[in-house]
């Protein structure tokens, strides 16, 4: 990808979040349930009922609604949440760490241990072995990660109960933090033993996400190592008498990754995507966790600033993963 | 003329066998499974030992009947409502098979109307239908189903719609690009030549030749169908009230996992043997129906 081009998806940004607001507001205004029935007393007057909707602008025309909502977002103020009674914003901004520590974490795992089996893979082409590897590939891909959560869940926290199932820390471990990237600050202050409570917390729910990624990155990158491993350059290699696993390590995996990443990059945000059901079915508490309680509760300004975050990470990643391969591309790079 | 030896010929296979050879492995296991489940759906009432709603608390979170406290009665045990489980298990099967047809085959429906409309139209109309659908896959899917069912409501309806709502461009995509592609080749100039409408050209000779394509993704579809059902009972907005859904044994076993994981645990393997059945025959189904492959 061009610079030019880069240019001119930087400028989509804008219309794309009014879009994607304009369409959840509307969407939210015509649901049945209603949010001030959940929050009054029984009992309260019609008139409290009719001051409540005014609090929030609920007895304004949808139009009005969003214009004012849109004008209040530009000013970084995204409304007070109804259920939780604090600002979005903070609400957010306080979550938000937790699940991008979850997301990079089971990113990591994906990467990692797809490239290993993708490299097992490639080694043992044209052998009986490559099918299991194959099989194996395409049951990880076949399950979503919410699944492979509730069966991490019953495998390793119910039936062999080595590892908590929910949360993010022990709450009986009264641990001050100074920011809300728990993991990344215990890790930069070399507090291992409260990261290594952290990783028990996180480990199940960042498997979950990693597998099916994992799965996938295993597939495209060995497809692409067999590949490389067939041009001229690995023959001549290979004839000079250098062994396969120095030649797949050395010569073909940094010949192979760049294409990998820009085929399955973009499917990082199917993995970000899952943390809204992964940290519920682990109690974790991110913006995931949150985004079903908001749904839940009917809680519109908490929702729209919630689905705003949601995409804004989905525009973000996709960008960076085409500057990562514009980057990595020395061919592209002069485009 | 040289003399061509027809001697060596013999008898074609017939092309089921052909089809059957070259799907494989893959297509039997899948239709196996799928088979299974619909017999489980269609005879839900001969097979099920209860009525999947009788509540009985007082023989409630009975284990499965092979563990120490078990019964024969409720094979699989009971839920925290003195429900069997066993009976649950085979009425929500019922549940995810009229989901997954309904909602596989709406989707379908729609998204083959557009796709054929964009491919065969082109100009501003595959335009429009081209980035309408581009608007639709920059929403995160789970995001957006769940919004969805949380504007019409609990209920089967609910949960079609939003399988409906958020996969029809799976098939308006593939299809939209598959006719483009079929209607350059020969056959479709031949009927242009012929004096064959638009319409009689996409009914009798384009449509034909997608349905390989249309079958296999239907059968992913209903797979995926089933794992949405799941995912709105997490949120609490999957089929409404008693009715027994995978899903919702799975949300309902989660709260008391400790105390009865088989709660929990057999209807997530109904999901996975349901999903895995579904994928297998779609794949087999490509390989068997694939026409370039037929001979």
């Amino acid at each position: 990808m061009r610079w030019g081009e880069i240019i001119r998806r930087v400028l989509l940004i804008p219309p794309t979040l009014a879009g994607v607001g304009l369409i959840v507001f509307v969407l939210l205004r015509v649901v049945p349930g209603d949010p001030i029935a959940m929050m009054i007393p029984p009992g309260a007057s019609a008139a409290d009922i009719a001051r409540l909707r005014a609090l929030y602008g609920l007895d304004q025309p949808i139009l009005q609604q969003f214009v004012v909502w849109s004008g209040q977002v530009l000013t970084g103020d995204f409304g007070r949440s109804i259920s939780l009674h604090q600002r979005v914003f903070e609400l957010v901004l306080a979550r938000l760490p937790a699940t991008l520590e979850l997301a990079l974490l089971g990113t990591v795992i994906a990467v990692l241990l797809g490239t290993v089996v993708a490299l097992i893979g490639a080694y043992l082409r044209g052998r009986r072995a490559e099918w299991a590897i194959d099989g194996g590939v395409g049951l990880l891909l076949a399950i979503p990660d919410f699944l492979w959560a509730l069966i991490l869940l019953l495998l390793l926290g119910v039936i062999l109960p080595v590892l908590p199932i929910s949360g993010r820390i022990d709450p009986q471990l009264d641990i001050a933090f100074g920011t809300n990237f728990y993991l990344i600050e215990s890790l930069l202050t070399g507090r291992l033993d409260v990261a290594a409570a952290l990783l028990q917390h996180m480990i199940l729910p960042a498997l979950a996400l990693a597998l099916p990624f994992a799965a996938l990155v295993a597939r495209l990158l060995k497809a692409q190592l067999a590949e490389a491993e067939d041009q001229d350059y690995a023959q001549v290699a290979r004839a000079r008498g250098f062994s396969r696993p120095a030649i797949l390590l050395r010569d073909v995996l940094p010949n192979a990754l760049i294409p990998t990443v820009a085929l399955g990059g973009v499917q990082i945000t199917l993995l970000l995507g899952g943390t809204v059901l992964v940290e519920r079915i682990f109690s974790y508490e991110g913006i995931g966790n949150m985004a079903i309680d908001a749904v839940i509760n009917r809680d519109f300004p908490l929702i729209q600033g919630l689905i705003l975050t949601f995409a804004v990470l989905f525009i973000a990643l996709n960008l960076a993963v085409d500057l990562l391969v514009t980057l990595l591309d020395p061919r592209l790079r002069h485009g | 003329m040289a003399d061509l030896a027809l001697t060596g010929v013999t008898e074609r296979p017939s092309r089921w066998r052909l089809a059957s050879a070259r799907g494989g492995a893959r297509l039997w296991l899948g239709a196996a499974l799928v088979a299974v489940l619909l017999l489980i759906a269609i005879f839900a009432p001969l097979l099920a030992p209860h009525d999947p709603v009788e509540q009985d608390l007082m023989s409630a979170q009975l284990p499965p009947a092979w563990m120490t406290g078990g019964e024969w009665a409720h094979p699989l045990g009971t839920d925290s409502l003195g429900r069997c489980v066993l009976s649950r298990l085979i009425f929500a099967a019922r549940t995810a098979v009229e989901v997954a047809a309904i909602a596989a085959s709406l989707a379908a429906a729609i998204g083959i109307a557009f796709g054929l409309l964009a491919g065969s139209f082109g100009g501003w109309i595959d335009q429009g239908v081209s980035r309408l659908i581009d608007v639709w896959m920059a929403f995160p899917p789970v995001l957006l189903s769940i919004v969805l069912a949380a504007v019409i409501g609990a209920g089967l309806t609910s949960v079609v719609a939003a399988i409906v709502v958020v996969d029809w461009t799976r098939f308006a995509r593939v299809v939209r690009a598959e006719t483009l592609s079929q209607l350059q080749r020969d056959y479709a100039a031949a009927a242009r030549v012929l004096g064959l409408t638009r319409g009689q050209i996409l009914r009798f000779e384009i449509l034909p030749n997608l349905v390989p394509l249309i079958v296999t993704l239907i059968a992913v579809e209903m797979g995926i169908a089933v794992l949405v059902e799941v995912i709105l009972s997490f949120v609490g907005i999957s089929v409404a009230g008693d009715t027994p859904t995978w899903g919702g044994m799975i949300v309902e076993g989660r709260q008391i996992v400790y105390q009865a994981p088989w709660i929990m645990a057999l209807p997530i393997v109904s999901v996975i043997a349901t999903v895995i059945g579904f994928n297998l025959l779609g794949d087999g189904l490509r390989a068997a129906l694939d026409p370039v492959h037929r001979q």
